[in-house]
C-alpha cells in the first residue's frame, strides 16, 4: 500500500510520458512525486492500482511494467468510461493519484523452472507484459518462453515499440496474429485459439498465462484443454468493477471471494471452485 | 454499576445535558417515518415505536467526505498544475439515544470488515470509537422481528453503553460500559425499578418466540447458486428499489465519487446498494449481475452465506426486519432463507 495508514488516500504521481498504443489504448508512465514513495514502492507482477483523476474518479489498472524496472510505473488504459476518457486527455506533466499495489499476483516464484506460454488478446496483453518482462529480466530462472499475442487488426496491437525485440530474441518465441488479413501484415492471421493450436505447445512442465476478452478466454481455455493443459496449469486475471480496492465496498465479490483482494490472478482450477458469476 | 432511573419528565433535560457535550441523536417523527436527528428541545423524541431508520448513519453516514483535493497552478510555470490532497475525518463524540439492540448489533458486522489486521478504515473507526449508544429495549417485538434467529434479543446489551428499559413513569437506565455509567451519572438511583425492568425484558424475550435455526443456509445458498429458477422465483416480486439495503443496519457497501468545483473538490463516500443494476455494471457494458435474480441472490447470499464463511459463522443480518416491513412488495428475507434451506439439493452436473 502506498499509504499504509489510510487505504483510500492516493499518493500523487506525475505522468512522465504517454504512448498512444492504439486508437483507444493509451499508456501512462508515472513517477510518484515523493521520492521515498517511489524508492519504497514494492509490488509483484500482476498487481493492480487505482488511478485517480481528481474530480472525475478512480479506476483500476494493472501495473504493466515489471518490478525489475522501477524507473516508472506503467499503466495502459483502454478508453471505455468516464475515468478512462479523462485519463486519455492527460499528458506528460499532469498529476494523478495512485493507490497501489492492490490485489494478488502471478505466482512467479512457483513458476521457476517451468516453460511458460503467454496468450494475450488486445488490452489483455497488459498484465501479461508485466510477468513476461519480469521473466525476461530473470531469464535463467525460467524454461522456454512463448508468446502469442493477438488483436483485431495491426492498428489494435499495443506495445509495438517492443514487439520487434520480442520477435528477434532467440531465448523466446513470439507469434503475433490478427483476426483478418490486412495489407502489409507479415505475421499470422487467425483467431487466437486457432493459432494456439497451430503452435501446439507441450503441456509438459508448462504453464499457460492468458488474458483477454471473455470470448477469447473461453475458446483459449478449450484450446489449452485440447492441448492437454490441466486446470492448475492455466492462469488468468479477472477484471471487475472495483471501487475501494481493499475488500470493503462490496461490488467485486464472487461468492466469498473478492477480486480486489483474493484476485485478480486465479488459476483455472480456482475459478472452477468459486461460484460462476464472471 | 448501579442502574439509574430517568423519569419521563426529565428526559428532555437529560438529553439537553448530553447535547452540551456530545452530538446527540434521537429518534424524531418526520411524516410517516421515524428517523435519527440531533436533539432539539422543540421536538419530543419518538420512543414509542421502532424507528424506520436504523442508527447506521451515526457511524456510517449516508454521504461523507474522504478527502478534499485542490489543483494549484505553478506561478513560475502556468502550464504546470499540481494537485494536493487532504484527508477528512469526523471524530466528534456522539451519543445515540433510542436505537434498538438490533441496530447497535449491526456495527459488529461492519467492524469485521472495516477494522481488520490488514485494512483500517480510518473514517469509520474515528466515528465508531467516538459514538456511544443508549439503546432502548423492545417491549413488544414486531411481527417482522427475528433478532433471536441471528443471535440477538429484544433486550440485548451487546454494543450498547446503556440499556434503557421502559418502566412505569420512565426508564430504568442500566449502564453496560464505563462510558455508559458516565452518561447516566447525573440521574437518580434506579434500584426500586429493577424488578419491574426485569419483568419487561422477560416478557419481551418470551414474546419473540422460538428461534429458527438458519445455520444450514450457509452451505445451501451456495449449493443453489446456479439454480436460476429458484432465484427467479424468490425475486419475482422485487422491484429493485434498494429500500432493503438503505434501511439495513448491516449493509455496508459504498460508492466513491468525486465532486469538483472549479480548481478544488471533494472525494465522497456514499451508501450504495447491490440491488441496483449499476452496482456491478462495468465500463465495457458487461454486468456480472444483470438481473434482479442475480442481485437478490447476492444480497441474501452475502448475509447468510459468504459473510459467515469469512467471519466465523457470524451472519450479516441482525433480524431487525426493516427490509421486510418497509419493502413495497413485501419480499421477506426470512422466507427466502427458509425456502433455500428447504429446497431440494440441486442435481450435480455430469
Amino acid at each position: 500500500m502506498t499509504n499504509a495508514s489510510n487505504p483510500y488516500l492516493p499518493a500523487i504521481g506525475t505522468i512522465i510520458e504517454t504512448i498512444q498504443e492504439t486508437p483507444n489504448i493509451k499508456t501512462f508512465r508515472v513517477v510518484l512525486n515523493k521520492e521515498e514513495d517511489m524508492k519504497n514502492f514494492k509490488f509483484h507482477p500482476g498487481q493492480v492500482g487505482q488511478l485517480s483523476v481528481f474530480g472525475t474518479g478512480e479506476s483500476t489498472f494493472v501495473i504493466n511494467s515489471p518490478p525489475t524496472r522501477m524507473d516508472y510505473l506503467q499503466f495502459s488504459v483502454m478508453r471505455a468510461g468516464e475515468v478512462t476518457t479523462k485519463l486519455h486527455s492527460l499528458s506528460a506533466g499532469d498529476q494523478i493519484g495512485v493507490r497501489a499495489p492492490l490485489g494478488n499476483w502471478f505466482p512467479y516464484e512457483e513458476l521457476k523452472g517451468k516453460d511458460i506460454v503467454f496468450v494475450g488478446g488486445g488490452i489483455g496483453m497488459a498484465p501479461l507484459r508485466t510477468l513476461l518482462l519480469y521473466m525476461l529480466d530473470k531469464r535463467e530462472d525460467y524454461g522456454k518462453i512463448s508468446v502469442l499475442y493477438g488483436a483485431r487488426s495491426p492498428q489494435d496491437m499495443a506495445f509495438q515499440y517492443e514487439l520487434p525485440e520480442w520477435l528477434e530474441r532467440d531465448d523466446m518465441t513470439t507469434r503475433l496474429t490478427i483476426d483478418v488479413e490486412s495489407e502489409g501484415w507479415e505475421h499470422s492471421v487467425g483467431l487466437i485459439p486457432n493459432v494456439l493450436l497451430e503452435m501446439n505447445p507441450s503441456p509438459d512442465n508448462c504453464v499457460a498465462v492468458t488474458c483477454g476478452p471473455p470470448i477469447m478466454i473461453k475458446f483459449t481455455l478449450q484450446a489449452l484443454q485440447k492441448l492437454g493443459f490441466q486446470d492448475d496449469q492455466i492462469i488468468t486475471t479477472l477484471e471487475k468493477r472495483m471501487k475501494c480496492g481493499v475488500g470493503i465496498c462490496g461490488r467485486c465479490n464472487i461468492g466469498n471471494k473478492y477480486v480486489c483482494m483474493d484476485g485478480p490472478v486465479f488459476t483455472y482450477k480456482q475459478l472452477k471452485e468459486i461460484p460462476n458469476e464472471l | 454499576m448501579a442502574a439509574k432511573f430517568l423519569p419521563t419528565n426529565q428526559l428532555a433535560s437529560w438529553l439537553a445535558e448530553l447535547s452540551g457535550q456530545y452530538r446527540t441523536l434521537v429518534p424524531r417523527r418526520e411524516g410517516d417515518a421515524v428517523v435519527f436527528r440531533p436533539f432539539e428541545e422543540a421536538f419530543a423524541p419518538e420512543l414509542g415505536v421502532r424507528p424506520t431508520m436504523s442508527t447506521k448513519a451515526s457511524v456510517f453516514p449516508k454521504c461523507e467526505p474522504l478527502m478534499t483535493f485542490k489543483y494549484e497552478k505553478d506561478e513560475e510555470d502556468p502550464g504546470k498544475v499540481m494537485v494536493d490532497v487532504t484527508e477528512r475525518r469526523d471524530d466528534a463524540p456522539a451519543v445515540v439515544v433510542g436505537g434498538r439492540p438490533c441496530d447497535v448489533a449491526g456495527f459488529f458486522t461492519f467492524d469485521r470488515v472495516y477494522n481488520t489486521e490488514k485494512i483500517k478504515d480510518l473514517n469509520y473507526l474515528a466515528r465508531r470509537e467516538n459514538t456511544f449508544f443508549v439503546s432502548l429495549a423492545c417491549e413488544q417485538p414486531a411481527t417482522t422481528c427475528f433478532c433471536n434467529w441471528v443471535g440477538g434479543g429484544p433486550a440485548d446489551t451487546k454494543g450498547a453503553d446503556v440499556l434503557m428499559v421502559p418502566v412505569s413513569g420512565g426508564w430504568l437506565m442500566e449502564p453496560v460500559t464505563d462510558k455508559g455509567g458516565e452518561l447516566v451519572a447525573s440521574l437518580e438511583d434506579g434500584k426500586a425499578k429493577e424488578a419491574e425492568a426485569q419483568a419487561v425484558k422477560d416478557k419481551a424475550n418470551a414474546a419473540i418466540g422460538d428461534a429458527v435455526d438458519v445455520s444450514a443456509a450457509q452451505d445451501k445458498l451456495l449449493a443453489l447458486f446456479d439454480d436460476a429458477a429458484f432465484w427467479e422465483a424468490q425475486s419475482s416480486k422485487c422491484i429493485s428499489c434498494g429500500t432493503c439495503t438503505y434501511l439495513c443496519p448491516t449493509c455496508y457497501c459504498f460508492n466513491i465519487t468525486d465532486e469538483k468545483f472549479g480548481m478544488e473538490g471533494v472525494r465522497m463516500r456514499t451508501w450504495d446498494n447491490c440491488m441496483s443494476a449499476l452496482f456491478t455494471m462495468e465500463a465495457s457494458g458487461h454486468n456480472p449481475r444483470p438481473t434482479k435474480a442475480h442481485r437478490l441472490k447476492n444480497r441474501v447470499g452475502h448475509k447468510f452465506s459468504y459473510y459467515p464463511s469469512l467471519h466465523d459463522g457470524n451472519i450479516a443480518c441482525v433480524g431487525c426486519g426493516r427490509c421486510i416491513k418497509s419493502c413495497p412488495v413485501s419480499v421477506d428475507i426470512r422466507a427466502i432463507v427458509q425456502n433455500a434451506i428447504a429446497a431440494p439439493a440441486p442435481e450435480q452436473e455430469g
